[in-house]
């Protein structure tokens, strides 16, 4: 039931690079990852990918299959037809290191800039409580895997190295949105994530949210929802007289 | 400090100036080193920096990408959210219970007292677990558990817990070495024995050497999974931390207790052995064999009959009442349903593709396996084309953990090199014979916690006598590092070695064991060790993953061999230790360590037998019959 399968692979490093054409032996019900791995056992000793858990947990195989970001872990053979050539290159957003690793060193930058969630006390007996229902809206944030594919996808980035310094992403995007909708923070990171962070320059394209391999509502149910509540912010009178007559407010801004 | 001293990856400081010795090698000065950014080793780092140490983490993936992410039932702590009847007493007694009472007694009193604050802690940190009716953190049941106790977010805990941990050492500006792989940690002999001076490492990235001074080096790295064929374990198990410690002067107990998770998926070839969730067995799945019969109840050892349902009724009840019902014996603790299913399919009852049945999609409706196993439910779906709501998986055991590893203090986590700490599935003690599921990432925050804590206290103690590096230690340790690229007569593929060591632990060393086949492995693994000498790796030292693998073999084989070495000698069968030649527990072998150290002049290890630390008689009576 095995093939001869035509794969391409991007090999170089950030002085520049080719595809290179290789043949490799594949089985029934495997994964790009697999084709990876067999030719790099076979063929190419050094060739350079990144990879940990090959369960579609840990975020760490992303690549561009045919164009496409995906983990080549669930990157199944089966979805092409066997005489297609599949070319794999490394993330194009980010710089490349050696043949499909890149440097992701943009997104862990990024989120050392996030203030650190900031929780109430807990309660006299040393337990917290919250509701199931206020815990899932960031629990579904949480399943983030840190492939960064989103990162990768976002027009505002891919391309336009110059916007990198003004903005943080849809994947810190999420971890801003987490954070506030969180029951028992107390730091109010709305106007951050609008001018530090650069939610404001997200034109809601929803590219990040067709790649998540978590099927993440990155901007349903994230980026929209905070834009929103920035815009509470600025613009709601009730919100500004507040302010001004110094009202004290749930949340910390920081 | 200028941008461009930093690392790019990191962002850790590259000053030329903090070079030092005669080495010529990058090098940082820390009090703390932490090997291995998973659960252990960041709460480990997080422990030291909080008592005052500067600490470095230093990881061989990406921060947050350690195999703690692969757990997915939770945490196990008494916390009595669920059954008010629960407490560290209960837990320490299943966790003994479930180690067949070879456990350090010590260790698993310490984890079933601290674990439920170590679990609240997280919380403080920003983890969201799954709740409660009345919004306290929800507990899961699991095997060998008396009580409901994980504490869990779907079943992808791992994920949360390292996440939650990763953001909190960001947050306190721990210095972290990402895709930096530990090859050496250095020792000076002092009074009194060795003492810990630093580690030598390289970056992945570039192939360039760095050098830690430390007094204290906290192992964090996991375990050896990656030494077998079928395993839920990824790249990085492979027993670095093991290898470092025996090759400073430490020594590991308990290596011939590996554990075979009863349940991995075992089709498409591509994932056998990828975790299934004990979880699915939790939350009420079911074990068939190709017949249909639930035949777990044909396996329950006289040693749990006591508390574990005999009639399918009962089990059925006991999801509803625990009180007046006894558990299934599905929840039976890992090594004895993995036996049990082993049995089935070599009995000719087993599945198409050479497992079992595991069944929940008759026995639950659709929107709660959905809604407890997300990522189960993920998983099968993406990469087997199975509908768990619908229809049933197939799962067989895969190598999942080991017992077995550095011995070491139990309140302080030392091992006997002063300076090592071990933390985590790298130490071994706790477990005894057998893990229970969810004990893992309890022992990882409790004993996480208190490895940092030591070792930064070790640090301050003997900051006016520092230990020093040894400049020709670190040119050796440099050299070793690169003599696979220019070895005389290499011919043999590294990726080549690791299969056949992965075939024939796997094939020898497995579930089963037989003396002789236990001495066939040693002659096997000798013959490797041969072959390992002639590596060949091509290409250049930037992110070269063949040269990697060459690093990382000598330690696998290393490994292979204590657990070999130690499984031949104990004459008996208990936990994830099966001997077919002798099939019963033996009590004089109950009350004894299997103990190996590395003999450098001899270039062997050695091995010896000695007494079990013995618990005190106040916590006797928790083991008097009672159920």
């Amino acid at each position: 039931m095995g093939y001869d399968l035509n794969l391409r692979v991007w090999r170089g490093d950030s002085s520049g690079g080719e595809l290179g054409d290789y043949t490799v032996e594949v089985e029934e019900g495997e994964v790009v990852l697999d084709a990876i791995h067999r030719l790099q056992a076979t063929q190419t000793g050094d060739l350079a990918v990144r990879w940990n858990c090959k369960a579609g947990k840990c975020g760490s195989c992303s690549a561009e299959v045919n164009g496409r970001p995906r983990l080549m872990c669930m990157t199944r053979l089966a979805d092409f037809d066997e005489a297609e050539t599949i070319t794999v290159t490394p993330m194009r957003s980010f710089p490349v290191i050696r043949d499909l690793v890149t440097d992701v060193s943009f997104n862990y930058e990024k989120a050392k800039q996030v203030p650190a969630f900031a929780p109430t006390p807990r309660d006299a007996d040393g337990k917290r409580r919250m509701q199931q229902a206020d815990v899932e809206r960031g629990q579904e944030f949480r399943k983030c895997i840190e492939c960064f594919l989103c990162q990768n996808t976002c027009h505002v980035v891919r391309d336009h190295e110059e916007n990198k310094p003004a903005f943080a992403g849809p994947r810190l995007f999420l971890r801003y949105a987490e954070l506030d909708m969180h029951p028992l923070d107390t730091n109010d990171r709305r106007k951050l994530s609008q001018e530090a962070a650069g939610l404001g320059m997200c034109n809601i394209t929803k590219c990040c949210s067709e790649v998540c391999p978590e099927n993440i509502k990155i901007t349903d149910n994230a980026i929209i929802p905070m834009k929103e509540r920035v815009a509470d912010r600025k613009y709601d009178p009730l919100v500004w007289l507040g302010s001004k007559i110094r009202r004290r407010t749930d949340r910390e801004e920081v | 400090m200028a941008q461009s001293l930093r690392h790019p990856m990191t962002g850790n400081r590259m000053d030329p100036s903090a070079e030092q010795g005669g080495h010529g090698f990058e090098a940082h000065e820390y009090d703390v080193v932490v090997i291995g950014a998973g659960g252990a080793g960041l709460r480990a780092a997080i422990a030291a920096k909080d008592a005052g140490a500067r600490v470095a983490i230093v990881c061989k993936s990406l921060l947050g990408k350690a195999h703690t992410v692969m757990a997915e039932g939770g945490i196990a702590a008494a916390m009595g959210n669920a059954y008010p009847d629960d407490n560290w007493e209960v837990h320490f007694r299943d966790t003994m219970r479930g180690g067949k009472m070879l456990n350090n007694w010590r260790m698993a009193q310490l984890h079933a007292q601290e674990s439920p604050e170590r679990v609240i802690e997280l919380e403080e940190w920003g983890a969201l677990f799954d709740r409660t009716e009345d919004g306290l953190i929800s507990q899961r049941d699991f095997g060998g558990h008396r009580y409901a106790r994980l504490a869990h977010v779907g079943d992808r805990t791992g994920l949360e817990m390292i996440r939650t941990l990763q953001q909190r050492a960001v947050a306190l500006d721990i210095d972290v070495f990402m895709e930096c792989t530990v090859t050496e940690v250095f020792t000076e002999s002092g009074r009194g024995g060795s003492r810990v001076s630093g580690a030598f490492g390289y970056w992945r990235e570039t192939g360039r050497f760095v050098v830690f001074k430390a007094p204290s080096v906290v192992l964090a790295t996991g375990g050896i999974g990656k030494s077998y064929q079928v395993t839920s374990n990824s790249w990085e198990y492979t027993g670095d931390g093991h290898a470092l410690a025996l090759r400073a002067g430490a020594s590991l107990i308990n290596m011939e207790f590996v554990q075979f998770h009863p349940t991995g998926m075992v089709w498409p070839p591509s994932v056998k052995g990828i975790l299934v969730t004990e979880s699915v067995r939790g939350d009420g799945g079911a074990l068939k064999n190709s017949e249909g019969n639930r035949f777990m109840f044909d396996y329950i050892p006289e040693y749990f009959k006591a508390e574990t349902a005999d009639s399918v009724e009962e089990a059925e009840g006991w999801y509803a009442d625990k009180k007046n019902n006894r558990r299934p014996p599905e929840l039976l603790p890992r090594d004895e349903v993995a036996r049990a299913i082993n049995s089935e399919i070599k009995a000719g009852r087993g599945s198409p593709h050479g497992g079992v049945f595991l069944d929940i999609a008759s026995r639950r409706d659709a929107e709660f396996i959905r809604r407890r196993l997300p990522s189960m439910y993920h998983q099968f779906k993406e990469l087997a084309d199975v509908d768990i709501t619908t229809d049933p998986m197939e799962v067989g055991p895969t190598c999942h953990y080991v017992m077995g590893g550095v011995e070491v203090n139990a309140d302080t986590e030392q091992s006997s090199v002063t300076g090592l700490f071990a933390a985590g599935e790298v130490a071994g003690g706790m477990h005894g014979s057998n893990r229970l599921g969810g004990n893992s990432l309890s022992d990882l925050l409790v004993f996480g916690r208190r490895a940092g804590h030591s070792a930064a206290y070790h640090a301050f103690r003997t900051a006016d006598s520092k230990p020093a590096l040894v400049d020709d230690d670190v040119r050796a340790a440099a050299d070793h590092a690169v003599a696979p690229f220019s070895v005389e007569g290499a011919i043999e593929n590294p990726y080549t070695i690791q299969k056949d060591l992965q075939d024939l632990m796997q094939r020898l060393v497995g579930i089963i064991r037989t003396g002789e086949e236990l001495t066939e492995s040693l002659a096997e693994i000798d013959k490797l060790k041969e072959r390992a000498k002639y590596l060949t790796v091509e290409g250049h030292r930037q992110y070269n993953p063949g040269w990697h693998l060459a690093l990382d073999i000598p330690n696998m084989l290393l490994v292979s061999e204590c657990i070999a070495k130690a499984a031949l000698e104990r004459e008996e069968s208990r936990g994830g230790h099966t001997r077919d030649d002798y099939p019963g527990p033996d009590p004089a072998w109950g009350a004894r360590n299997l103990a190996l150290t590395w003999n450098d002049s001899a270039g062997s290890i050695e091995l010896k037998r000695q007494p079990l630390p013995e618990m005190p008689d106040e916590l006797k009576p928790l083991f008097e019959d009672r159920s």
